[in-house]
């Protein structure tokens, strides 16, 4: 589905991580995981959801996940030779977008040492070790659909935006929430492919499935508009 | 009619609200909209005709209790999940948002001079009115309870001091005692209300009490999520409850409140605590303005004007709309599309079409959350439902988790979106 294109490739080798890290407790981690489980799956069955799965995710190589549209920024870094090891993890989760520019995720970030090697802690136990299949693994861009190219060419509405995001602001918190992301500020390519995912089906959650789906592709162009505008 | 602004701004409750509220300087012309009722719908809609308007609307909020605790979520109390002050929310931040709160009763509407009146004297002047008052309770519906009552058998289905009163009640139940609840008919607030506080408190005694038993009297046949709750009572809490329906008399229901008995269709039982939950109507003011077909008032549905009155909105449970259910998300909902509305009106705003939503979460037990929820749309009949779904009976326990938890960020972030 869709014309995925190739930006950057590049063999990435995974090392075999060795921590220097504060000795983290897994289970303090998994009480602070819960914020990231609004977007990130970790597990047996982990998919992508609106971030990408973190299985194996210490040690794996960025931007691997199958199938996930990872933002051009983590494609730069990959191509970089950006490896998650426990120490890159120590120090993106302290400053997530200081340390890859231009990131997606909107999360502000862990100031507390321990807190995150608490995190990282739950991460290896939880995500175990990455499939070998990583190490050879290439990060791609992969484009968006048609569908969201077309939204994305649309003009928004920034003031239609303002009044229909009245719908998303009764869960969504600019500095999201529990099992609720935010959706301030969000970049509006990412912000329609991810709306029109809901709409078509591909991913599924019921509340957001029932309000995309009577959101039109001008509705769509309105909120992306709006968002972009909002500060966290 | 005017009101010299000087003399208004010297009542006490005014003035009050005066302190935390920067002083906006407005044109002696600028359109006056007062809203009666901070909930869901009212502060919403205060908040957001003050937004939308950038001030050039004149918006007074007038609600009588300072700290408002919200009837949503106080079933999580009941149930040892939240703490009773995390219920509690202040009017500040709708203040410092350019709303002047006015802490007192609206008791009169006099609708051909525009002007509301409140208990301590004062005379409001409107050019639009929104009306949020909730739900009041219909005397003799249960034969036997009162409002006079309400300290011995507690209705708790007005967020506040009557929650407190039925968890102490519950913590005080003798061992193996009953706990009677009477469920109300429809229409009445929070569909699934009932049945999450059978859920949730089954779940406190079967910690503090387990050998208690829960006894439900309900004149409705079918209820909202009925499948889920029912798969939830045998799962978590195997013989405690006992649902009696209008089948088995569950609909001829009287109660002694001096003698604690409860008589179902000419059964007498004798109970420890009786949480009675009364048939229900829209707030008093709503009959004070003379705007009620039978104990609801009617609105059209694009703009939850009045149809005896179009200068008045009805949000939320007083409103007869049509298809959404009566809950705190509805209310948040109808109030953004009448703000649109109003704002358009009175200030030259865009005026968009009406859209509405609603999700209903429920806690079954720890970590067992469901929910139910919809899209509607305006028609000339009134709000009909475009799409809905539910959770269902086989999901995961990982997926009721996640609904669980997608309902407190839900809670934190509905708070916010009506107080700021």
């Amino acid at each position: 589905m869709g014309n995925r294109f190739l930006t950057a490739i590049l063999l990435l080798t995974a090392s075999t991580g060795t921590p220097v890290l504060a000795e983290g407790d897994p289970e303090r981690g998994r009480e602070l995981y819960r914020p990231c489980a609004a977007c990130h799956m970790i597990g047996d069955g982990a998919i992508n959801r609106i971030g990408p799965h973190l299985d194996g995710i210490v040690g794996r190589p960025a931007a691997v996940a199958m199938d996930y549209r990872y933002s051009e920024a983590l494609i730069d870094a990959a191509s970089e030779g950006l490896i998650w090891t426990a120490d890159a993890l120590d120090d993106f989760l302290a400053d997530p977008s200081g340390y890859v520019p231009g990131l997606r995720m909107i999360f502000r970030g862990i100031h507390d040492e321990q807190d995150r090697a608490d995190l990282v802690a739950f991460l290896r136990e939880e995500g175990g070790t990455p499939d070998p299949v990583y190490a050879n693994a290439t990060a791609v861009l992969l484009a968006p659909s048609d569908e969201v190219l077309q939204i994305v060419r649309m003009e928004g509405d920034v003031y239609y935006g303002e009044y229909l995001s009245n719908e998303c602001t009764t869960c969504h918190r600019p500095q999201g929430g529990d099992d609720i992301p935010s959706i301030a500020g969000m970049a509006p390519v990412d912000f329609i492919d991810g709306l029109v995912a809901y709409r078509s089906g591909e991913r599924e959650h019921q509340v957001m499935q029932t309000i995309t789906g009577r959101l039109g592709d001008e509705e769509i162009a309105a909120l992306a508009a709006y968002f972009e505008t909002v500060g966290q | 009619m005017t009101i010299n602004r000087r003399a208004f701004m010297g009542t006490t409750a005014a003035l009050a609200a005066s302190l935390s509220a920067p002083m906006i300087a407005r044109a002696q012309t600028a359109p006056r909209v007062v809203v009666v009722g901070g909930g869901a719908g009212g502060a919403t809609a205060a908040r957001y005709i003050a937004n939308g308007s950038q001030g050039a609307i004149d918006v007074t909020l007038v609600e009588p209790t300072r700290a408002y605790y919200t009837c949503f979520f106080s079933n999580l109390y009941l149930g040892g999940f939240r703490e009773f002050d995390s219920l509690g929310h202040t009017y500040g931040g709708i203040a410092s948002g350019g709303v002047n709160v006015v802490h007192d009763w609206a008791t009169g509407v006099d609708r051909d001079a525009q002007t509301v009146t409140l208990a301590g004297g004062d005379v409001l002047p409107y050019d639009r009115l929104v009306l949020s008052p909730g739900i009041d309770f219909i005397e003799d519906s249960v034969p036997g309870w009162s409002t006079a009552a309400q300290n011995v058998m507690p209705h708790a289905y007005k967020g506040g001091s009557q929650t407190e009163l039925l968890k102490n009640q519950i913590m005080n139940m003798r061992e193996g005692g009953v706990f009677a609840m009477v469920a109300p008919p429809n229409p009445y607030r929070c569909p699934p209300g009932p049945y999450e506080r059978i859920s949730m408190v089954a779940h406190l005694l079967s910690q503090v009490n387990p050998t208690a038993t829960i006894l439900v009297a309900d004149p409705k046949e079918n209820f909202s999520k009925q499948g889920l709750f029912e798969d939830g009572w045998e799962r978590h809490y195997p013989g405690m409850i006992q649902r009696i329906g209008p089948d088995f008399g569950g609909g001829n229901v009287t109660v002694d409140p001096a003698a604690m008995t409860i008589n179902i269709d000419g059964q007498v039982e004798q109970v420890d605590v009786c949480n009675v939950i009364p048939a229900q109507r829209a707030g008093g003011i709503v009959f004070a303005a003379g705007i009620n077909d039978g104990n609801w008032a009617p609105v059209s549905a694009y703009d939850l004007s009045s149809r005896i009155d179009p200068n008045i909105h009805v949000l939320g449970d007083a409103a007869a709309q049509g298809a959404m259910p009566k809950s705190g998300f509805s209310a948040n909902s109808q109030a953004k599309v009448a703000a649109n509305a109003i704002v358009a009106a009175l200030a030259d705003g865009r005026a968009f079409p009406p859209r509405f939503a609603n999700t209903c979460w429920s806690l079954i037990a720890t970590e067992d959350g469901v929910k139910v929820g919809a899209t509607y749309e305006a028609t000339d009949e009134g709000i009909a439902s475009v799409d809905s779904f539910i959770s269902q009976v086989d999901e995961t326990p990982e997926t009721r988790a996640e609904t669980y938890r997608e309902s407190l960020g839900w809670y934190d972030a509905i708070v916010e979106d009506m107080f700021g």
